[in-house]
């Protein structure tokens, strides 16, 4: 019983602290803190409940559940995790806690209203991860924006409003006509099974049948609002005002988390339900996501705030992830999808340093700093740290993906060149290059600013919330394998799956099932549902 | 021709209400300091009409020689506007005290017009269809008036009533000649020639001429004219009642017509409804951007709303008959809770109405910004909220009819609308500011508020509950 229904306590357990929260009077900010961080981590143990339960033999999905919702449509409440969703979902549970300790001080104002949109996110988040309905994933999906904008619009900075709304806009135009593919590939289906449906795992066995025009479409669809998530170049225009605007907490989950919404809704729902597509705009998009990660490394280099440097460089890693799927084989999904984790660890830390040093100098830029590990050492060396395993040094996390995305795309017989894999590569160099830097400039040095004098080395409670971040930073780094043992079934699954569509894509195509048999004028699955 | 008594138990709910409302009048020329009593007994002949229409709702008749439909369809409708009667109630009495007019007419009015959305939802027939209509239209004009001393409110009634009077010229002459093609007032009958009708002209000028004067009373492009002007002035409990019930009955009309006499009206009517609705989104999408004034914004996001609601009616299956009916109570709730917040601010001639006067709101009252904030999301299509599924609902409808632009289209203006929606979020949670308040809230107005976000949130998460009433209807 427990088993069956874990998910589903997974997804809307935060919900039960958000309940409670409601309740508090408005004036009792420190009891409102720990039940949202007793929340989040009851979430987390559940989360891992969840991982040491999963079978990594299994390639499909468990802990499957179905429970029937809107019959008229066949929509139901289709829930299941497999090696992809699990690592995020756990990723997921473990930034939450970490994110509620990071506003423990940051934020003074409206507590109640805030921890609540935090709980509210993560219900969204998890459910995006977990979800294998259409219907019930578009609704996660769209509803994780409702909380995320106001925490960036109450409890951001300066330009907060241009940035919410900005965020907000441009994440619903990509998820609207995303909507209208997801309509358009149930009324699809209802041709050879007689119905509408939106369960996904039906669908992946008849959308690659889809002639190659309309799948290009529906490819786009889905693909604008996956990429405007990532972001990618060029549709990454939002991503610096949010993250720059956003509070402490807000940033480490946009990087942590949001922006791997975008790269797992490619996995799952671009590569298997469109494979020919996905060979037909492979090449564009690998290009785009090599010119990503060389482009956010150069715009990153000239930051003068610390956190929109961290803003960018988020550009050039999602690049990496991306070209990484689109390879297209076994090494580069497998780096893809640890890179993600790693990215929203080490990211994630990035941010929230900045945010310790933002709370206790109010400003950001570079120019500000400098000889900062003379009074802040302990500061300093996590800086350091976090730093190393951003640019992707063997022995941290960030190497592990890194590598094998660049192996992976070196080798893809998809890609069909090197050329990409060698261009990515230099984006490797840049990171260093711009992290470094902005190290050296902000800690070492001499200590000239007499604001930067006083300051005050990080507090226990900091520490806590960094030292979880860096245990997983040395244990991925080191032994990947606890993880990649995870994914490692699924990710060659999903392979096989594309394939296998591409074979039943070509073989309907074949059969002379053109364009107009599969969606002639009669498009109409209900002739006769007319009334009267 | 015999009586037949069990005509009058068909028609109950519909009795009911009109005996209410004559009571009303008898009431306040008897009684002094009437209101308490008015109030009270309205409340109950409400409840007592809603009653009685559910518990006819499972009946598939019809009464007095083929007039009226019973049950089902009518049925549906009828709880609908009852409900939103009584929300409209809960929302007047604080409002209309503050307002200084206070008269038993205010609410014997909105009785009546009650009674005649109630014969729009069951006629079977054009001349009961053209009497409801009627009956709606005229206690609108005297209630959009309602404000005597007030400039803007007098030019509401009367714009209203001229053109008004104009769109029921076109739907009058669109009836006479659908008489003059098929020989019958019967919605039935008329559905059972259609082989022929459709070849006929005269019909087609017929239900050209009826579709611009249905467009007029549901406020799409380019009949809206009107909307934006009559909303404004009038009192804003009645703008809610009127651009919610009002809307839904002239729907209700609008769906019997169309779904059921004409049975889809063929492609060209489609095509038609297909392009009303594209202009409609559009233009007061895009229209709602500029306005400064949130009574007007709503006004303009009205237009868009009919528009969304006609793409049902291009997709003319019955999943697009059952998308219009969910979306039509969607809006209502939805609507009828964001004027609900409106009345409340408001004070003086058209005082704080405006974004500017919204600023800081969330923070002096946090739980009416909530409801607010959820009717906006709401409106603007955003799950997990019932506006959400209803678009959900009906571009599955036109998807699967083939008008896949028509979702396209759609889904666009929806990006436009969500702008100047989530702007009102922005003044409330994201300005500071000091919004006061005339008079704190009477608790009967927030209980409607709270009805109606529940009810937001409940058909958003679970919109088989209605969805299971809107099938099998005739």
């Amino acid at each position: 019983m427990f088993e069956n229904n874990l998910l589903t306590y997974l997804i809307f357990s935060p919900l039960l602290g958000a309940f409670i929260l409601l309740f508090f009077n408005r004036t009792s900010h420190n009891a409102m803190r720990w039940v949202a961080l007793l929340s989040t981590l009851f979430t987390f143990v559940l989360a891992l409940l969840l991982f040491f339960r999963f079978n990594s033999s299994v390639a499909g999905f468990q802990f499957y559940q179905e429970v029937s919702w809107i019959e008229t449509i066949d929509v139901a409440y289709r829930v299941g995790v497999d090696g992809i969703s699990l690592l995020l979902v756990m990723l997921t549970a473990f930034i939450m806690p970490i994110s509620v300790l990071a506003s423990w001080s940051g934020i003074k104002h409206r507590v109640k209203e805030y921890f609540v949109f935090l709980l509210l996110l993560e219900v969204g988040m998890i459910g995006v991860f977990l979800a294998l309905d259409m219907f019930l994933f578009y609704i996660f999906w769209e509803a994780m924006l409702i909380p995320m904008y106001f925490i960036i619009g109450v409890w951001g900075g300066k330009e907060r409003i241009y940035a919410a709304v900005k965020f907000f806009l441009f994440t619903m135009v990509g998820s609207l006509l995303m909507l209208v593919a997801i309509i358009w590939i149930g009324v699809y289906a209802s041709q050879t099974i007689g119905h509408f449906t939106a369960d996904l795992l039906v669908l992946y066995d008849i959308s690659p049948t889809i002639s190659l025009t309309l799948q290009s479409w529906m490819f786009l669809a889905f693909a604008l609002s996956f990429l405007i998530k990532v972001p990618i170049f060029p549709l990454h225009t939002w991503l610096p005002d949010a993250h720059v605007e956003a509070p402490t907490a807000g940033s480490v989950i946009l990087a942590g988390v949001l922006l791997k919404m975008g790269t797992y809704g490619l996995i799952r729902f671009c590569l298997p339900l469109f494979p020919a597509a996905t060979y037909e705009f492979m090449p564009i998009i690998s290009i785009l996501a090599v010119i990503g990660i060389i482009y956010g490394a150069l715009v990153a280099m000239v930051q003068t705030d610390v956190k929109k440097l961290i803003a960018y460089s988020s550009v050039s890693h999602l690049g990496f992830i991306v070209l990484g799927i689109f390879a297209l084989n076994e090494e580069a999904m497998q780096g893809s999808i640890i890179h993600m984790v790693s990215h929203g660890l080490s990211t994630g830390a990035l941010f929230l340093l900045v945010g310790m040093i933002y709370e206790r100098r109010r400003t950001r830029l570079i120019v500000d700093f400098g000889g900062i590990a003379k009074v802040m050492p302990v500061f300093a060396a996590f800086f350091l740290f976090i730093t190393l395993s951003s640019i992707g040094l063997p022995g941290l996390n960030g190497f592990v993906g890194e590598f094998l995305i660049l192996l992976g795309a070196f080798q893809s017989q998809a890609l069909d060149s090197y050329w990409y894999a060698v261009f990515a590569a230099t984006g490797v160099i840049l990171a260093a290059v711009y992290m470094l830097w902005m190290y050296q400039r902000v800690m070492l040095g001499e200590l000239e600013n007499p604001d930067n004098k006083k300051l005050l080395d990080i507090n226990p409670r900091e520490i806590i919330t960094l030292v979880p971040i860096a245990v997983f930073v040395i244990w991925i780094g080191i032994y990947p394998a606890t993880f990649l043992d995870k994914t490692e079934a699924s990710g060659q699954r999903l392979l096989e799956q594309v394939e296998r569509g591409r074979m039943m894509h070509r073989a309907a195509q074949a059969e002379g099932v053109s364009e107009e048999d599969v969606f002639g004028p009669e498009q109409s699955s209900y002739p006769e549902n007319r009334t009267r | 021709m015999d009586f037949n008594p069990t005509d009058l138990l068909n028609i109950l709910p519909i009795l009911i209400v009109t005996v209410t409302a004559l009571a009303i009048l008898m009431l306040e020329i008897t009684i002094k300091r009437a209101e308490p009593a008015v109030f009270v007994f309205s409340i109950a002949g409400l409840l007592a009409a809603m009653v009685s229409a559910i518990y006819l709702y499972p009946i598939r008749e019809s009464a007095f020689y083929e007039m009226v439909n019973v049950g089902g369809f009518a049925s549906f409708f009828h709880v609908v506007f009852i409900i939103i009667t009584i929300l409209t109630f809960l929302l007047s009495r604080q409002y209309i005290e503050r307002m200084g007019i206070y008269h038993s007419e205010y609410y014997a009015m909105i009785l009546f017009s009650l009674v005649g959305m109630m014969l729009i939802a069951s006629s079977r027939d054009l001349l009961m269809l053209f009497i409801g209509i009627e009956l709606m239209s005229i206690s609108f004009y005297v209630l959009a008036g309602f404000m005597r001393g007030r400039l803007t409110s007098n030019e509401s009634a009367l714009k209203y009533f001229l053109l008004g009077a104009f769109a029921t010229g076109f739907l009058v002459y669109g009836m006479a000649l659908i008489y003059g093609a098929s020989a019958t007032t019967n919605l039935p009958a008329i559905a059972g020639q259609l082989d022929e009708l459709f070849n006929s002209t005269i019909f087609w000028i017929g239900v050209a001429m009826l579709t611009m004067g249905f467009s007029f009373k549901v406020a799409s492009v380019p009949f809206h004219m009107w909307a934006p002007d009559v909303y404004e002035g009038a009192p804003t409990t009645i703008t809610a009642y009127m651009s919610t019930a009002g809307k839904a009955a002239a729907f209700s009309g609008f769906l019997i017509v169309v779904m059921y006499a004409f049975a889809g009206g063929t492609e060209k009517l489609q095509d038609l409804f297909a392009i009303l609705a594209v202009c409609s989104m559009v233009v007061g999408n895009v229209i709602a951007i500029s306005q400064h004034n949130l009574k007007r914004m709503l006004a303009y996001s009205s237009i868009a709303h009919a528009g969304y609601m006609l793409i049902g009616f291009a997709a003319a299956s019955e999943l697009g008959m059952s998308g219009v009916m969910f979306y039509v109570v969607a809006y209502g709730f939805m609507n009828i809770g964001a004027f609900g917040i409106l009345s409340m601010v408001e004070y003086g001639e058209n005082k704080n109405l405006t974004f500017d006067e919204y600023k800081g709101f969330a923070s002096r009252k946090p739980f009416l910004a909530a409801l607010m904030a959820i009717f906006m999301f709401s409106l603007s299509g955003i799950p997990p909220f019932a506006g959400f599924f209803g678009k959900y609902y009906i571009f599955i409808s036109a998807i699967q009819e083939g008008y896949t632009w028509l979702a396209i289209a759609g889904v666009l203006a929806s990006v436009v609308g969500v702008y100047y929606y989530i702007r009102v979020i922005v003044y409330m949670y994201f300005y500071d500011g000091d919004v006061t308040l005339e008079v704190e809230p009477s608790y009967i107005g927030i209980a409607a508020l709270v009805i109606s976000a529940i009810a937001v949130i409940q058909m958003g998460i679970l919109p088989s509950t209605i969805l299971r009433l809107t099938t099998g209807l005739f």
